[in-house]
């Protein structure tokens, strides 16, 4: 955690050093705020999680000061840019993006009180269900939802926006393991083979069906390509762990060129983001700017980067939210995307491990669900970025500027600490021994 | 159901492996096609926020960079603007670069492979690379004397130093200002430019290194030179000067500028022909030389040949004539000969400088960013033109051009100056060009200067009217400074 800070407080230095600003207010109260933060949450984890794996929440926390860093640096390209115009100067988004910080690091905290135990989930199955799809539908309700940029994701209450779809995401994660945990075994059931192929049972394909009319729905409601891939793919991921059937994933593929081809042909926008994806440089003016800066600012950035406050990132639109990942490969490099994927992938590992090691069902079924969504998103968003897969609007978790996300993502480590605590505590605990654990040393 | 996990982890590492390695190709292979593709504003910004070094004359800088505080960080600012418009060129984000700017780019960049070891500390340093410093061997109060005199004109002034080859200045009128090519307005930017490049009098040409025009009767310092080089003539020699010549094989005569005879009886010393400027006895002498021994002497003016100061100057030429015809009115500076200021300042150098011709250079020196003396430009000999005493001879014989004979206005008190006018048709209603080169003092010269006017008129005295004050006053300036 403390090295977390450390790397974290010399980004922002570096910023201010190699932008040069000098060390205003600005700083000092990120640093307090994130070094508060920091040692809130190792507090609160220590109390009540001490079996939990201790790299997920340094990992986690240093992920999210990274992505802090960039936004500083990115509001400081903007607030010069508007003083050469002779423009007022921007909100610095950096300070909502801490005070979304703040409320995450609340909501860990909120999670580890309110779910002792993870298997209480399992309850609210079908009210997370529920609750997902109304979270999903808000954004479409007259005079609630707010458009940007083609996508209605947003919810607009008073001053304040959010994203619903980002937290039903984790509705629908418990609602998929609880629903699985019940029917995996009439799911794994086989019919019959067809070209070594086990079918499933015909009135078995609902589910399946099911999301992927919602998936295909969010698309085509709320125009948001990215949510849509992450939760199908989550349902499909498992589901395929659930029963160990291949079958599934063919199923999904399937429906999924099915989908492809009707949104295709269906939506023009889907149609220019393929286009876009096969020749950037054909839109390079237009529709695909976005993408062939992103380009531009990778190969600018390079093996090594051109160090923090020294590229020029702010070129790409969006740069710190939907692109940060661009950002970040700007300024530092191969080598500092190498090093972020890295940490996710640390992340989703531990928390597959998670679910190997938990010995019940739901637990399992949840932990890898909450995985597959942060490999899931990582995956479709550097892929949109980097011209691997179609460019699709999605925020890069702990990085991009963005509160729903953010705190979504706090609230997914928080059960995900939960559930790796519940699984690696011995299996009788006398209190003292709980007790004794609270001074054991930083992880 | 652990199984299906560690396949469900296998297929997640293998999308990992398709992102490091899409990310490794865009990052590492394709990079440098992506940095130097079309629309990629970052390499423009990243040239613009180098600090570019300063272009020095003496210790001022005449083109430097300042911050702006905008996207582009910095931004050229000429102090002078056009007077040192044909040495500093313009650096223009929409039209490129000339002049120094363009020629000592590496320097003024920081690329340049002598500023490794201060690009390595800034790199380290984590700071913008600023560039090194070109200090140029300009003579300011020459410098200001040639842009002042040319006012009003349409011409060019380059000045040298004998002994060396520096080039002391280097002017021309109509100039341009290159402040307005290097301004962040591309628009205002795209209309100056635009105004300047259909402008019939040329300000963006490059006129003392590249307008090549017949050099006229300036010339005649190369056919005397070759005279007294052939061992045949000396500055007594007497030579025929009637009031016309008749080309050999044709009907055509030629004349004096004053209609008559250049001497009593029609016939003139070669010293005497020089300082009356008489066509007649010049146009004979080329013609005795011979072709081989006129381009042989021409060449070792550094006609022909182009220099690179470090920009590329045009050669003066001095063409394969085709027949004595030809030959005799090439001895004058007519026919197909041209010469540019630089070239005639060159030629009148070498007569002032023993007779050796030097490589004219305009970069002095080179400094890094904290002026640590990094190169120092070493004169260099072309070729010796002329024999140390043949070169005092025509030494003489040009000090009495201005002192008895047609350079009268570019006499100075108390030195003796050593000249040659020089008026040419370029016929096509062309109007004449008026010349004058000069060096002075004439027993340890310290300067030799020409200067082409281009708008003369008809006026076949224009040399010593409108040229040889010019001429003067740059004179002056060096001497005074």
């Amino acid at each position: 955690m403390v090295m977390a800070f450390g790397i974290g407080m010399l980004g922002f230095a570096q910023v201010v050093w190699s932008t040069g600003e000098t060390l205003g207010n600005l700083f000092w109260v990120v640093a307090g705020v994130a070094a508060g933060v920091g040692v809130f949450m190792h507090v609160v984890v220590r109390a009540r999680t001490p079996y939990a794996e201790p790299i997920i929440l340094p990992t986690a926390y240093l992920l999210n000061l990274l992505g802090l860093v960039m936004i500083f640096r990115l509001d400081i390209a903007d607030t010069q840019r508007a003083a050469a115009n002779d423009s007022p100067a921007p909100t610095p988004t950096v300070t909502s993006q801490i005070t979304w910080m703040i409320l995450g690091a609340l909501l860990v905290a909120a999670t580890l009180l309110l779910v002792r135990d993870h298997r209480r989930l399992q309850k609210i199955t079908y009210i997370s269900l529920l609750g997902g799809v109304i979270l999903l539908l808000l954004p479409l309700v007259p005079g609630l939802g707010l458009t940007i940029n083609g996508a209605t994701l947003w919810i607009k209450v008073g001053p304040y926006t959010f994203q619903p779809g980002e937290i039903a995401k984790i509705l629908l994660a418990i609602f998929l393991a609880g629903f699985l945990v019940t029917s995996r075994d009439t799911l794994s059931l086989v019919r019959r083979r067809f070209l070594g192929i086990a079918i499933p049972r015909g009135r078995d394909l609902g589910p399946i069906l099911i999301a992927w009319v919602i998936a295909l729905g969010v698309l085509v409601f709320e125009k948001d390509l990215g949510t849509a891939i992450v939760f199908f793919g989550m349902f499909v991921s498992v589901l395929f762990i659930a029963t160990g059937r291949r079958s599934w994933v063919i199923i999904a593929g399937v429906l999924v060129v099915i989908g492809g081809i009707f949104a295709y042909f269906a939506f023009g926008h889907v149609r220019v983001r393929f286009q876009i994806w096969l020749d950037p440089f054909a839109y390079q003016n237009d529709q695909g700017y976005q993408i062939v800066q992103s380009l531009f600012g990778l190969a600018n950035g390079g093996i090594l980067g051109t160090g923090l406050g020294q590229g020029y990132p702010q070129l790409v639109p969006f740069a710190n939210s939907d692109f940060i990942i661009a950002s970040f490969g700007e300024e530092l490099g191969l080598t500092g995307l190498t090093a972020m994927l890295l940490m996710f992938a640390i992340l989703i590992q531990r928390g597959l491990r998670t679910a190997i090691a938990c010995r019940d069902t739901f637990g399992r079924l949840l932990a890898a669900a909450l995985s597959s969504v942060f490999a899931l998103q990582v995956f479709v968003v550097v892929g949109g970025v980097t011209k691997l897969i179609p460019m699709t609007g999605l925020t890069t978790p702990f990085l991009s500027a963005g509160g729903s996300a953010l705190i979504a993502n706090w609230i997914m480590v928080g059960l995900l600490l939960r559930i790796s605590h519940d699984t690696r505590r011995p299996e009788r605990v006398l209190p003292s021994t709980v007790e004794d654990s609270r001074s054991v040393g930083a992880p | 159901m652990t199984k299906n996990i560690t396949v469900y982890s296998a297929v997640l590492a293998i999308l990992l492996f398709a992102l490091l390695a899409n990310l490794t190709y865009i990052q590492v292979f394709w990079a440098d096609e992506l940095r130097s593709a079309p629309g990629n504003s970052r390499a423009v910004l990243e040239e613009y926020s180098t600090q570019r070094g300063p272009i020095l004359v003496g210790t001022a800088a005449v083109a430097s960079s300042k911050a702006t505080g905008s996207e582009l960080k910095y931004q050229r600012e000429y102090a002078a603007g056009p007077k040192y418009a044909p040495a500093t060129g313009f650096y223009s984000l929409t039209y490129g670069s000339t002049g120094l700017e363009k020629a000592e780019n590496n320097v003024l960049s920081g690329n340049d492979a002598r500023l490794f070891v201060d690009r390595l500390q800034q790199l380290f340093a984590g700071r913008d690379v600023q560039g090194g410093n070109v200090e140029t061997g300009l003579d300011s109060a020459a410098q200001e004397a040639a842009w002042r005199g040319l006012q009003g004109k349409i011409g060019a002034v380059a000045a040298i130093e004998p002994a060396t080859g520096r080039i002391l200045a280097l002017a021309q009128t109509p100039s341009f200002d290159p402040n307005k090519l290097a301004s962040q307005d591309s628009s205002e930017v795209q209309d100056y430019y635009e105004s300047l490049n259909n402008d019939p009098t040329q300000p963006l040409l490059n006129r003392p290194l590249v307008q090549s025009l017949p050099p006229g009767s300036t010339f005649k310092v190369v056919t005397a030179a070759a005279a007294l080089e052939s061992g045949d003539f000396s500055p007594s020699s007497v030579l025929p000067g009637p009031a016309t010549y008749t080309l050999p094989g044709t009907s055509t005569s030629v004349g004096n500028w004053n209609k008559g005879p250049c001497g009593p009886n029609g016939e003139v010393t070669l010293e005497e022909a020089l300082a009356v400027s008489c066509n007649t006895a010049f146009m004979w002498l080329g013609v005795q030389l011979g072709e081989e021994a006129m381009t042989a002497q021409a060449e070792a003016f550094g006609f022909n040949t182009s220099f690179d100061v470090p920009m590329t100057a045009a050669a003066a030429r001095f063409p394969e004539t085709q027949n004595a015809a030809e030959l005799a009115q090439a001895s004058i500076g007519q026919q197909d000969v041209r010469a540019t200021a630089l070239n005639m300042a060159q030629v009148t150098a070498a007569i002032a400088n023993n007779g050796v011709t030097m490589y004219p250079y305009l970069v002095d020196g080179i400094s890094s960013p904290d002026l640590r003396q990094l190169d120092t430009t070493q004169p260099e000999a072309f070729a010796e033109a002329m024999t140390t005493s043949n070169a005092a001879d025509l030494m003489d014989m040009m000090v009495g051009v201005v002192d008895r004979g047609t350079g009268s206005n570019a006499r100075i008190p108390g030195v003796s100056v050593a000249g040659k006018t020089g008026t040419a048709e370029r016929g096509n209603d062309n109007p004449n060009v008026a010349w004058f080169i000069a060096s002075a003092p004439a027993d340890n010269p310290q300067v030799a200067v020409a200067v082409m006017v281009e708008n003369a008129g008809a006026q076949e005295v224009s040399g010593n009217q409108l040229a040889a004050p010019i001429a003067r006053d740059v004179i002056a300036a060096v001497l005074g400074g």
